[in-house]
């Protein structure tokens, strides 16, 4: 099902500076893999050797952070909208 | 002092090692590591000597070949230098021989150690011809950034939780900075700011000001070091809310162990949480290299970090100086707080209560042991967390203006003294 996909400024230059994508996927890990179709090289940034997700990259679905949800496999809905977003620091 | 080029050559990816100029950002574009500012140690060494440090004025900047701007500093010239106090009625309370405390509950102008981290911050964003400065805070940050910022006639935002203390919220105000409360916790305030950052063109200076920002930290190590009398204290307790202040007080003794401006003695970095918030000492105690993030709910507001960036480095320092993680309960940071207070004298926010109680606790089950000297860094100041002991410090007793009742509360404190 269609969900769209904010793009990091990090990760732009691959999307031709596209920073909402649209893409049809059942779960986080199979809009990655959507994402890796149309934009080669997106996968391995995100992920690491082992298919996990890379320790610096939050992921949220919705705002809440797919840790708390059930990871790579946390199902989307029609209208879902993901976020990539770097770990920051602060206090 | 001489105009130079500077010491700073480059922004380094953490993780991989790829190299960036020294521009205003803060994440690698193939990992999402963070990027870390890389000296030339060459130069550095041998010109920063302690002759060289001790004719300087009594700042952060007597250290400046080891902070990242290019220029001198034009933002937070005086930030630095708090005291280092012995603290022996402390430590006789906790039963170890030699202990201090670094004091930046009274660090100029806005009490906490984040006046290092800003005066940086924004000194170098100038420097990159930034106008407008913001930041994601759990309140101490936006209170530096918004009076900093205000000092140097520069614009800004700062954006905290909504349900911060009110002494930190007023604290923001007052400098005529524009303040958005979000209705969530830090992590979500966070999220919202790495979305907002590249989109206005402003100095956000824990996303894309962060590697400049985080250096600026060191600055507190590399006053403990020159404070004791140019060595490295055995132990050191630092609280943790993103963990980047722990691993900054690292580096600043590995660069001052590295430039041989001290002996390279072993020291121990321990980590200190409040247990309502604490992923990284929770993974440390379970030996684990990565934390899984959680959700704050403790009074020490200014460490509730669910997802903190700088976990992963922290759990790493403390592996490899063989230091550990502990956390303290909302009533042991209360105590804490009290404790130091009482002793010495120092009235510290929460943060200063989580580092207190978990000393305490290193100290009684002997992980610090009782004649190694042991410093704790006291982050922020009681003043702006009053809301968190109210009720829990003791009563005024409220007398009409007469002897006889005064005499009532001293026959209750002190009978011996009204009978003699």
């Amino acid at each position: 099902m269609p969900v769209q996909v904010r793009i990091p400024t990090p990760l732009r230059k691959l999307t031709n500076n596209e920073e909402l994508v649209q893409v049809e996927a059942a779960t986080v890990g199979a809009a990655i893999t959507a994402l890796q179709a149309r934009y080669p090289g997106i996968r391995e940034r995100l992920l690491d050797d082992q298919g996990a997700v890379r320790r610096f990259v939050n992921v949220y679905v919705n705002e809440e952070d797919i840790r708390f949800l059930q990871n790579q496999q946390t199902p989307l809905k029609e209208g879902d909208e993901i976020s990539i977003i770097p770990a920051i620091a602060g206090g | 002092m001489e105009k130079q080029r500077p010491f700073m050559k480059a922004l380094k990816c953490r993780e991989c090692g790829h190299e960036y100029p020294l521009e205003a950002t803060h994440v690698c574009e193939f990992d999402f590591g963070p990027l870390e500012v890389v000296y030339d140690y060459d130069r550095i060494h041998g010109r920063l000597t302690r002759d060289l440090i001790e004719s300087r004025p009594r700042t952060m900047w007597r250290y400046r070949e080891l902070l990242p701007i290019a220029g001198e500093p034009t933002v937070g010239a005086q930030v630095g230098y708090t005291p280092l106090v012995r603290a022996d009625r402390l430590a006789r309370r906790l039963g170890v021989r030699e202990l201090w405390i670094k004091n930046d509950a009274v660090n100029y102008p806005t009490l906490s150690f984040k006046d290092r981290v800003v005066s940086v911050a924004l000194s170098r964003a100038r420097e990159l011809g930034f106008k407008t400065v913001a930041c994601a805070s759990t309140g101490n940050l936006a209170n530096s950034v918004a009076a900093n910022a205000a000092a140097a006639g520069l614009d800004s935002y700062v954006f905290i939780p909504h349900d911060l203390e009110q002494g930190k919220v007023l604290n923001s105000l007052i400098y005529g900075a524009r303040v958005i409360g979000i209705r969530g916790h830090y992590d979500e305030v966070n999220r919202l700011c790495a979305e907002i950052a590249g989109k206005y063109g402003w100095a956000f200076v824990n996303v894309n000001m962060r590697p400049y920002y985080a250096e600026g930290s060191k600055s507190m190590g590399f006053e403990i070091q020159e404070q004791l009398g140019w060595k490295i204290p055995a132990h050191t307790v630092v609280c943790m809310a993103s963990g980047s202040l722990l691993t900054k007080i690292h580096k600043s003794y590995q660069e001052f162990s590295k430039l041989g401006l001290v002996a390279s003695t072993p020291w121990k970095i321990h980590g200190a949480q409040a247990t309502g918030c604490s992923p990284i000492t929770t993974a440390q105690k379970a030996g684990l290299d990565f934390f899984k993030p959680v959700k704050p709910d403790t009074i020490a507001k200014s460490l509730a970090i669910g997802t903190p960036a700088d976990g992963f480095y922290a759990l790493k320092v403390m592996k490899e100086t063989g230091g550990s993680g502990e956390d303290v309960t909302d009533d042991e940071i209360r105590e804490g707080i009290r404790m130091l207070a009482e002793c010495e004298g120092i009235f510290a926010e929460t943060a200063g209560g989580v580092t207190v109680g978990v000393a305490r606790k290193l100290i009684a089950s002997g992980k610090i042991p009782a004649d190694e000297s042991v410093v704790l860094c006291i982050t922020g100041n009681g003043l702006k967390t009053l809301d968190a002991v109210a009720g829990h410090a003791g009563e005024t007793r409220e007398i009409r203006p007469s002897l006889r009742e005064f005499e009532g509360v001293m026959a209750n404190d002190q009978p011996d003294l009204v009978n003699s």
